[in-house]
C-alpha cells in the first residue's frame, strides 16, 4: 500500500553535500522542494571525541541505510568478486561533510582539459591506453563563479595563489584564477607543519596552506576550529566545520520552502509512459510512500545515483533510466588516494593535536604543472602533510621492520615512537577507462531485496606511474625535514571509496554521457543529476567543493530555465 | 633508569601498593627516552604482583576470560616499562564489548579460544598458563603466523582479531571498560581528551600534561547506547 503525498516542483534525493547545496538556490528562486534524506538530524551533542565510536565503529548512533547496501567489487570481469564489511559513507542531513575531513580544493585548469591540453603539448599519443576520458564540456572559469558562492556561502578558509591572475607565492602557485580571495584566512600551522614547509622551500617547491571548509576564525555567527584532533571521521563539536546541515539547509528551511524528510530511504524513481519523471518512491519504517514532482534531483552518493537510476527500470527505460545509450555506470573511477608514504622521525613530532586539514600542500607535481616530456604518464599528485593522530591508530603503526608486532620489544617500539611518523596522503589524477565500470550484482542483495552494486575497476599503468613518482618525491621531502625512515605504502583497490566519480559522466555527446552540460539528463528533461558521479576526471585532489559547485549550477540552471525543463 | 620515579623504585611502589593500586598511583612519563633498559628482564618480577581485580563477567566464561587476560598480557605486557593491557583492562572491554559492538564476534572467541588452548595442549602439552615465558611467546607466535592447527580458517585470523581488539581496550576511550587509569594513553604519551587546544599547544617540543578525562567526563555530549559498548 503506497501513500501518494501532495505534489512538490522538486524532490531531492539526498541531502548532502550535493543536495543540500542545491536546496538553497531553488528555494530562493521560489521553488518548492521536498529533500528525501535516508539519515537523521545530527547535532553537536553527538559529536564525541571518541575513536572508538566515530573511527572503528563507523557511527553506531546513527541511522546508516548505506551499510546495508556496501557495494561488490572485483578488479576485472574474470576475477572473484567480494563484498567489503562497510561503506565509507553516512547517511545524515548533511551527509559525509559531518565527518569529512572538509578539504575544500577548486580542480585545476588542466582537470577540466586533460585531452586536448595532453594532445597540444605532448601529443595525442599520451592519452593512456583504453582511456575513455574526455575534456569537461566547459572549464574553470564556467565554474568559477559557483566555487566561489559555495565558498562564501558556506564558508572556506585558505589562502590565494593566483587571483585574476596576479599569483600570490603564499597559496598555489599553480592554481586557476579566482576573482577574489577566500572568505576566511588558511587554519593555522604546527611546529611539524612549519618544519615541513621549510623543507620544501629549501628544495625549492612551493608548499601552501590547503582550503578547507573549516573556520579559522569565527564566520556567520558560528566558531572557530578548536584543533581537537578529532575531525578525521568526527563531528565538530563546536560546528566549526560548514557543511550543508548548518549553513545551506537551514537557510533553504527558513524560506518555508524546503520540507526535510528523514529517514526517507529512495527504493525508485518514477517515471509516466513517455519516459519523463513523476516523482520519487520512498520507504520509511516499512510503510511505502509516492512523493510526486514536477523535477527530480537525484543527489545520493555516487554508488547510491548508479543503483537507483538502474533499479528504475520502464517501459521506456528497460536497462535503467537514462540508460538507453548503456552509459550509467559507466567511466566510473575511485580516486587513487592510497601509495601514501609514511615517515619516522628522530622526535616527536607533537602531532595529538590538529585535524586533517590542518597542514602543507605541494603541487609542483601534480596535474601538469611540470613537464611530462621525460616521464611515461600524465597527471600528477598532490603531496599533502597534515597534523592528525589518534591513540588507537597511532598504537597500531607499523613498526618500520625495527620490532615485532607485539610483546615487550613491540611496546617499548610505540612508547618511543607513537609520536614520530606522519604519513602523507597523496591525491593522484585518475582517469576512466572502458573496463572499468559498475553495474547491478547478479547475487548480493540490500535487505529490501533489491540488488546491491557491483564495482568492476582496477588502476592502470598511469595511476601508478604516477604512485611512483610521487611517492619518491615525497620521501625526498620527508628526509629533507630529517625523517630517518620512509616507507612507500600501497596503492589499493578501486573498491568503496569516499572520491568515487563517474558512472553518470557530464558532457555534451549523449552517446557517451548521461548528463548534458547543465547536469540534467539527456534522456530524460526532468531528471537532474548532483555529485561526483556526473564528474568525468578526479583532478589531485578532494571532489567536495567542486561537487557543491556543480550542484549550485546545476539548481541555479532549472530556477532559471524552469519553464524549459518541466515542460 | 626508567624503573626509577621520583626517587623510589617503581618496584618498591608496587610491592607497596599492590598492583591495582599501583596503577592508580604511579605516574608514568609521558614518553619512555631511548636506551632504556630491556624490558624482558624484569617483566617476570611484574608479573608475581597482584593482578588487578577482575569485574564480573558479562559474556565470556571464567575458563575463556582466563586465556584471554594471559595472551592480551603477552600482547602488550606489564614490564619495567610500565602497565599493560592487564592494568588497562584490555580482557573486561573485550568481555563487555562482545555483548554489543562485537557481537557478531562472540563465536570467533569462543571456538578460537577453544582452539588456542587444543593447541597448545597438544603441541605444548600443557595449558598455557602453566608454560614458560619462552614456551607462551613460541605458541603465540605459532596462532599469529597461521602455523597452529585446530582453527575455523587460519589462526593468523584469530590472532589478528584479538590483538585488534586488545589495541582497542588499551587505548580506547575508558568509558568502554578498557584504558583503565588512563593507562593506555600515558603509555603513548597521549596528552588526552582536550576540546580546545592552543597554537603553543601544537609547537615542536611542547610539554602538555595528562588531561586523565574520558570524552563522557564532559556533559556535552550524548553517550553511546549500551548496546553499542
Amino acid at each position: 500500500m503506497t501513500t501518494n503525498l501532495k505534489p512538490t516542483d522538486v524532490v531531492v534525493v539526498g541531502l548532502g553535500a550535493a543536495g543540500g547545496v542545491a536546496v538553497l538556490p531553488l528555494t530562493q528562486a521560489g521553488i518548492d522542494v521536498v529533500g528525501l534524506e535516508a539519515g537523521t538530524w545530527l547535532t553537536r551533542r553527538d559529536f564525541a571525541p571518541d575513536e572508538l565510536r566515530n573511527n572503528v565503529r563507523d557511527w553506531p548512533m546513527a541511522v546508516q541505510k548505506a551499510q546495508l547496501e556496501v557495494p561488490t567489487q572485483r578488479v576485472n570481469a574474470k576475477a572473484s568478486t567480494t563484498r567489503a564489511g562497510s561503506h565509507p559513507m553516512m547517511n545524515a542531513v548533511g551527509g559525509t561533510t559531518l565527518h569529512y575531513w572538509a578539504q575544500s580544493w577548486r580542480l585545476n585548469p588542466w582537470d577540466f582539459r586533460v585531452v586536448s591540453d595532453t594532445t597540444k603539448r605532448y601529443g595525442a599519443a599520451r592519452i593512456p591506453a583504453g582511456s575513455t576520458v574526455e575534456d569537461w564540456p566547459f572549464g574553470l572559469e564556467e565554474l568559477e563563479p559557483y566555487y566561489d558562492k559555495v565558498e562564501y556561502e558556506t564558508g572556506v578558509s585558505g589562502q590565494a595563489g593566483n587571483i585574476k591572475g596576479a599569483i600570490d607565492k603564499r597559496g598555489n602557485i599553480f592554481e586557476g584564477p579566482r576573482h577574489r580571495a577566500f572568505p576566511m584566512p588558511p587554519l593555522r600551522s604546527t611546529g611539524f607543519i612549519d618544519r615541513m614547509a621549510e623543507a620544501a622551500r629549501n628544495l625549492g617547491w612551493h608548499p601552501f596552506p590547503g582550503p578547507a571548509s573549516i573556520n579559522s576564525r569565527p564566520y556567520q555567527n558560528r566558531a572557530a576550529c578548536m584543533y581537537h584532533g578529532f575531525c578525521n571521521k568526527g563531528g565538530c563539536h563546536v560546528d566549526a566545520k560548514n557543511g550543508p546541515h548548518l549553513t545551506t539547509i537551514p537557510r533553504a528551511q527558513q524560506s518555508g520552502r524546503l520540507q526535510v524528510v528523514t529517514r526517507a530511504h529512495a527504493t525508485r524513481i518514477n517515471t509516466d509512459d513517455k519516459g519523463r519523471v513523476t516523482g520519487v518512491t520512498y520507504v520509511t519504517d516499512k510503510a511505502e510512500f509516492f512523493q510526486p514532482a514536477k523535477v527530480v534531483l537525484l543527489a545520493s552518493y555516487t554508488y547510491e545515483n548508479i543503483r537507483l537510476l538502474l533499479l528504475s527500470t520502464s517501459t521506456a527505460h528497460p536497462k535503467g533510466l537514462s540508460n538507453n545509450q548503456g552509459q550509467v555506470g559507466r567511466h566510473y573511477l575511485s580516486h587513487a588516494q592510497g601509495g601514501g608514504v609514511t615517515a619516522l622521525f628522530p622526535f616527536n613530532l607533537n602531532s595529538w593535536y590538529g585535524l586533517p586539514a590542518q597542514g602543507v600542500a605541494v603541487d609542483n607535481f601534480a596535474d601538469d604543472n611540470f613537464d611530462h616530456g621525460a616521464h611515461d604518464f600524465i597527471g600528477g599528485g598532490n603531496l599533502w602533510v597534515m597534523s592528525d593522530r589518534r591513540p588507537i591508530s597511532a598504537a597500531g603503526m607499523g613498526t618500520f621492520g625495527k620490532a615485532p608486532a607485539w610483546g615487550p620489544a613491540w611496546k617499548k617500539f610505540v612508547m618511543e615512537n607513537a609520536d614520530r611518523t606522519n604519513t602523507a596522503y597523496i591525491q593522484k589524477t585518475t582517469l576512466p577507462y572502458e573496463d572499468n565500470y559498475c553495474d547491478l550484482d547478479p547475487v548480493a542483495k540490500d535487505p529490501l531485496g533489491f540488488p546491491v552494486l557491483r564495482i568492476t575497476a582496477d588502476f592502470k599503468d598511469n595511476e601508478r606511474r604516477i604512485m611512483a613518482h610521487t611517492q619518491e618525491k615525497m620521501s625526498e621531502w620527508y628526509r629533507a625535514a630529517g625523517a630517518i625512515e620512509t616507507q612507500a605504502n600501497p596503492l589499493g583497490s578501486m573498491g568503496p571509496s569516499t572520491h568515487a566519480y563517474g558512472g553518470t559522466r557530464m558532457g555534451r555527446n549523449p552517446e557517451t554521457n548521461v548528463v548534458n552540460e547543465w547536469g540534467f539528463s539527456h534522456e530524460v528533461p526532468n531528471l537532474g543529476v548532483l555529485g561526483a558521479s556526473v564528474m568525468g576526471t578526479s583532478g589531485a585532489r578532494n571532489p567536495t567543493l567542486t561537487v557543491q559547485a556543480l550542484a549550485w549550477r546545476t539548481a541555479e540552471y532549472l530556477a532559471r530555465n524552469w519553464r524549459g525543463v518541466t515542460a | 633508569m626508567a624503573d626509577d620515579t621520583r626517587g623510589v623504585s617503581r618496584r618498591d611502589l608496587l610491592k607497596r601498593a599492590g598492583w591495582a593500586g599501583a596503577a592508580l598511583t604511579i605516574p608514568l612519563t609521558p614518553a619512555i627516552p631511548a636506551g632504556v633498559a630491556d624490558a624482558t628482564a624484569a617483566a617476570p618480577d611484574l608479573e608475581q604482583q597482584t593482578p588487578p581485580r577482575r569485574e564480573p563477567l558479562e559474556n565470556l566464561t571464567a575458563e575463556e576470560m582466563d586465556l584471554l587476560e594471559l595472551i592480551c598480557a603477552k600482547l602488550i605486557p606489564s614490564d619495567a616499562n610500565g602497565p599493560g593491557a592487564r592494568e588497562a583492562r584490555a580482557a573486561h572491554y573485550i568481555d563487555r564489548a562482545l555483548g554489543g559492538a562485537l557481537r557478531e564476534q562472540r563465536d570467533a572467541y569462543r571456538s578460537g579460544l577453544a582452539a588456542f588452548d587444543r593447541y597448545v595442549r597438544s603441541s605444548r602439552r600443557d595449558a598455557f598458563a602453566n608454560l614458560s615465558p619462552r614456551d607462551q611467546d613460541s605458541a603465540l607466535i605459532d596462532v599469529e603466523i597461521g602455523a597452529a592447527t585446530g582453527f575455523a580458517g587460519s589462526s593468523t585470523q584469530f590472532f589478528n582479531m584479538v590483538r585488534t581488539h586488545t589495541l582497542q581496550g588499551t587505548f580506547g576511550d575508558p568509558y568502554y571498560g578498557g584504558n583503565r587509569n588512563f593507562v593506555g594513553w600515558d603509555l603513548l604519551g597521549y596528552p588526552g581528551i582536550r576540546l580546545n587546544v592552543s597554537q603553543a599547544d601544537q609547537a615542536l617540543g611542547a610539554k602538555l600534561e595528562p588531561t586523565h578525562r574520558s570524552a563522557y567526563d564532559n556533559d556535552l555530549f550524548t553517550k553511546a547506547d549500551r548496546h553499542d559498548h
